[in-house]
């Protein structure tokens, strides 16, 4: 074994591509847990974003169209959850789990005459100058659209949420939907909205993966990113920043696996490919054994069915 | 009633609304004039939450019309009511705990302010009205009246011409209420007309021009608090007379029942209090009254004397029995039984229905037949019966907890834990957000357990209540407990000096 067949520049603007889908998938999830809603289904639609944004990205030949339909996808398949958790009142741990599955099936059957074909090249765009510091540039400013998307939206979802009134509303409906409608704020129209919102950014977390990380359309290729998101939101405490860091560990990981099977480390396979899903095991649990418990700022009415009462 | 309509500010007539079967509201007719303080007088269920709720624009009306600056007025939504000019201050507060005080405020306002403008404002008033509060701190912080008043500022800063107050007074201390009366008064004095929703007579004579009584939904009459006795007013309340309950008399000094020695007790929390030399002594068919403000260890000392918190500093023998580290339910099977304030998840269970929550409460196995079956005909009758003495307003034995309004869950939980028959109850806020005939109903009962022979230890921040029913008397200020007199030998102004810390 020889560690320093690995660069370690390349390591990091690898571990970044690696992360860009659990980034959006999650940050995503955030947004739906603020308003008090818990999907489990991130995979589920981050599968369908996957394989929509494949054939759509095939058939017109743009990476770009690709990526908004999957967007479109993965918006319309948590306006499903969003219609039998919010008008159905159904509960929403079996319904995200049920998404899940749902998402995975149906993939497979759209996805199937695309298996094996080669997806449309998504061009990386070098921002001037900063690339070429040395190591840096490689690292950080020469990635393709979506990673710089993906960190905007980090920005602008901390910033929505801690600076804006619309962020607040959100929050407070999260936090007490009796109170929130007491005050005269709409619950169920804000929710399907957040829940909107999640499953358009699970969807090009998905599209991402089919179209730049791998890219070609296998059956189950999400493998768990959505349920690694999901523990990201816990991880993160609810906070767009953190989100970001956890998403690059965990990014991390796998790249790190990754580059140690290459290099032909004396570990299994196995024992390395488990790596990210132990470490995200791992983090809920020591999370769950700090002492800080109950103000790690999940919100108040998380999963809860929001009923009408006056 | 005048009639002089040039004076009125609001005015509905003929409200009617109905929930199922339950006529809430049934032809209600009421007028609201320019710059008073108007009381909307009645029981738990009588109906007054219905009907401030239809003028916040909550609910809609059966039927029925409202007017309002000389206007038709009919609200669809709380939004459109603040619009209008009519505010509210809920009486379970409607703040978000995780949010601070001024991001609580800023969801009240319907339209987007600037902060600075904003903080400005919020400053103004509460200079004015004396409504001291600290913007930047989580409502989960603050103590009811502090809750309040950011409720009040809420309300306030829309400039409203009728603020609704539901039975604001029922969280707060006394030292509150006061400070409460003088913001209420100068804003009535402004302009502001208020309507009072209490079932507290005293404060209504304090404070209101006038009052409108309801009972079973209906307007009973209108009438001047101040030209009446608190008594006259409470019996056109509750269509009855009222009766005072009789104090136990203590038994030989001989019978210790507890003994509590605690030296000093940390909190969970940044925010609790820290108990400190406690030393307690309560003897057989004796009330322990216990008083003080809110927020100066009553909690602590109920986790501590429930045994939800278990620490080893401390003493408590109960009988022949060390129990400082037994668990509540280890307590309650050797004849302990408690009443903690919060009603739901600490005295009882919101999903489950009252007949569960009877029977996750009997230590004593009571209603268990052979091999663990439930006994539900043993089960139905305990529970039934504490509906009807205890005058729960329910739809029956198999409503789930969470359907019943606090007060009337605060009588299903005292009853239940009296229907133990314990030989140490502990109660904490027995009759916080109950009627008056109720609350009068819970104090008997336990002046009659206490005359049976059990022992009471009843908390309350209600100073009244604790003079009318104990034996003895004692303070809780900053942790600290003052050493229990007996009722008879306490004078009224030495009490405000033990409950500010000053010894006696």
């Amino acid at each position: 074994m020889d560690l320093s067949e690995i660069n370690f520049a390349v390591l990091v603007a690898s571990l970044i591509v690696a992360s860009t889908p659990l980034v959006l998938a999650a940050l995503g999830e955030l947004i739906v847990e603020k308003s008090g809603v818990l999907n489990l289904g991130v995979e589920g639609m981050m599968i369908i974003g996957a394989v929509a944004g494949f054939i759509v990205g095939v058939e017109t030949g743009s990476a770009y169209i690709g990526m908004m339909a999957a967007a479109v996808a993965g918006a319309l398949l948590s306006l499903l959850f969003a219609f039998i958790i919010l008008i159905m009142q159904a509960n929403q741990v079996a319904s995200g789990l049920a998404l899940t599955i749902f998402g995975l099936g149906i993939a497979a059957l759209m996805g199937h005459p695309y298996t094996g074909i080669k997806s449309p090249q998504i061009s990386t765009i070098s921002i001037p100058i900063l690339n070429e510091i040395p190591i840096l540039g490689t690292m950080f400013f020469q990635h393709d659209l979506i990673v710089y998307l993906s960190l905007i939206s980090v920005l602008m979802i901390w910033y929505f949420l801690t600076r804006m009134r619309a962020g607040l509303i959100l929050r407070s409906v999260g936090e007490d939907h009796d109170v929130a409608h007491s005050l005269g704020y709409r619950v169920i129209t804000i929710r399907f909205l957040a829940i909107t919102f999640g499953g358009a950014m699970a969807g090009v977390g998905g599209g991402y993966l089919s179209l730049v990380r791998v890219p070609q359309w296998t059956e189950g290729m999400t493998a768990g990113a959505g349920w690694i998101a999901l523990a990201l939101v816990v991880f993160s405490g609810w906070r767009p920043f953190r989100l970001l860091i956890g998403a690059y560990i965990f990014g991390g990981i796998t790249i790190l696996q990754l580059n140690l099977q290459a290099i032909g480390v004396n570990i299994n396979i196995a024992v390395l490919s488990m790596a990210p899903y132990l470490a995200t095991i791992l983090a809920l649990v020591l999370i769950s054994m700090s002492r800080f418990r109950g103000n790690r700022g999940a919100p108040g009415c998380l999963g809860i069915s929001f009923v009408k009462t006056v | 009633m005048n009639k002089k309509t040039e004076n009125i500010l609001f005015q509905c007539t003929g409200i009617n609304k109905e929930f199922g079967s339950v006529k809430a509201n049934d032809d209600i007719s009421i007028n609201v004039r320019n710059s008073q303080i108007h009381a909307l007088l009645g029981e738990n269920g009588a109906g007054k939450s219905t009907l401030v709720k239809i003028i916040y624009g909550l609910l809609q009306p059966d039927n029925g019309s409202m007017d309002f600056l000389n206007k038709e007025f009919s609200p669809k939504s709380p939004k459109d009511a603040r619009a209008q000019g009519v505010g509210m201050v809920f009486q379970h507060f409607s703040l978000f705990e995780p949010l601070t005080a001024f991001e609580n405020i800023l969801l009240g306002l319907d339209k987007e302010l600037g902060e600075k403008e904003l903080h400005e404002s919020v400053v103004t008033l509460s200079e004015s009205y004396g409504l001291d509060v600290n913007l930047s701190s989580f409502i989960g912080d603050l103590s009811a009246g502090e809750r309040q008043r950011v409720e009040i500022i809420r309300a306030l800063i829309q400039k409203p011409k009728l603020l609704i107050m539901d039975e604001p007074t029922s969280v707060l201390t006394p030292f509150e209420c006061e400070s409460l009366f003088k913001t209420l008064k100068k804003l009535a004095s402004e302009g502001t007309s208020i309507l009072y929703i209490s079932h507290k007579l005293k404060e209504i004579a304090d404070l209101c021009d006038t009052a409108s009584v309801l009972r079973k939904g209906a307007i009973v009459g209108e009438y001047d608090p101040k030209k009446m006795t608190a008594r006259e007013l409470g019996e056109i309340m509750v269509g009855q007379s009222l009766f005072e309950p009789k104090r136990p008399v203590a038994t030989n000094k001989s019978d210790r029942v507890l003994s509590v020695k605690i030296n000093e007790v940390k909190p969970d929390t940044q925010f609790g209090v820290t108990l400190k030399n406690i030393d307690l002594e309560v003897y057989q068919s004796e009330i322990l009254g216990i008083g003080g403000v809110a927020g100066n260890g009553q909690e602590e000392l109920m986790q501590i004397l429930t045994g939800e918190k278990k620490d080893r500093s401390v003493s408590i023998k109960y009988m022949d029995y060390n129990v400082e580290m037994l668990n509540p339910r280890e307590r309650r099977e050797i004849g302990l039984a408690f009443a903690p304030e919060e009603r739901l998840g600490h005295a009882a269970v919101g999903s489950l229905n009252l007949l569960e929550n009877s029977l996750i409460t009997d230590p004593k196995k009571r209603f268990q037949k052979k091999m663990g079956f439930i006994n539900f005909s043993e089960l139905n009758e305990f529970t039934n019966e504490i509906i009807e003495k205890f005058n729960v307003k329910t739809t029956g034995a198999s409503a789930l907890a969470s359907s019943l309004s606090g007060g009337n869950l605060q009588k299903f939980v005292v009853g239940r834990e009296i229907g133990q028959k314990p030989s140490l109850l502990i109660v904490n806020q027995p009759t916080w957000g109950v009627d008056a005939l109720s609350a009068a109903n819970i104090r008997q009962a336990i002046v009659e357990i206490a005359n049976t022979g059990a022992t009471i230890i009843l908390i309350s921040q209600d100073l009244d209540e604790i003079l009318e029913i104990s034996n003895k008397v004692a303070f809780l200020t900053n942790g600290n407990l003052s050493t229990p007199t007996n009722t008879a030998d306490i004078k009224t102004d030495e009490i405000g000096a033990i409950m500010g810390g000053i010894s006696v």
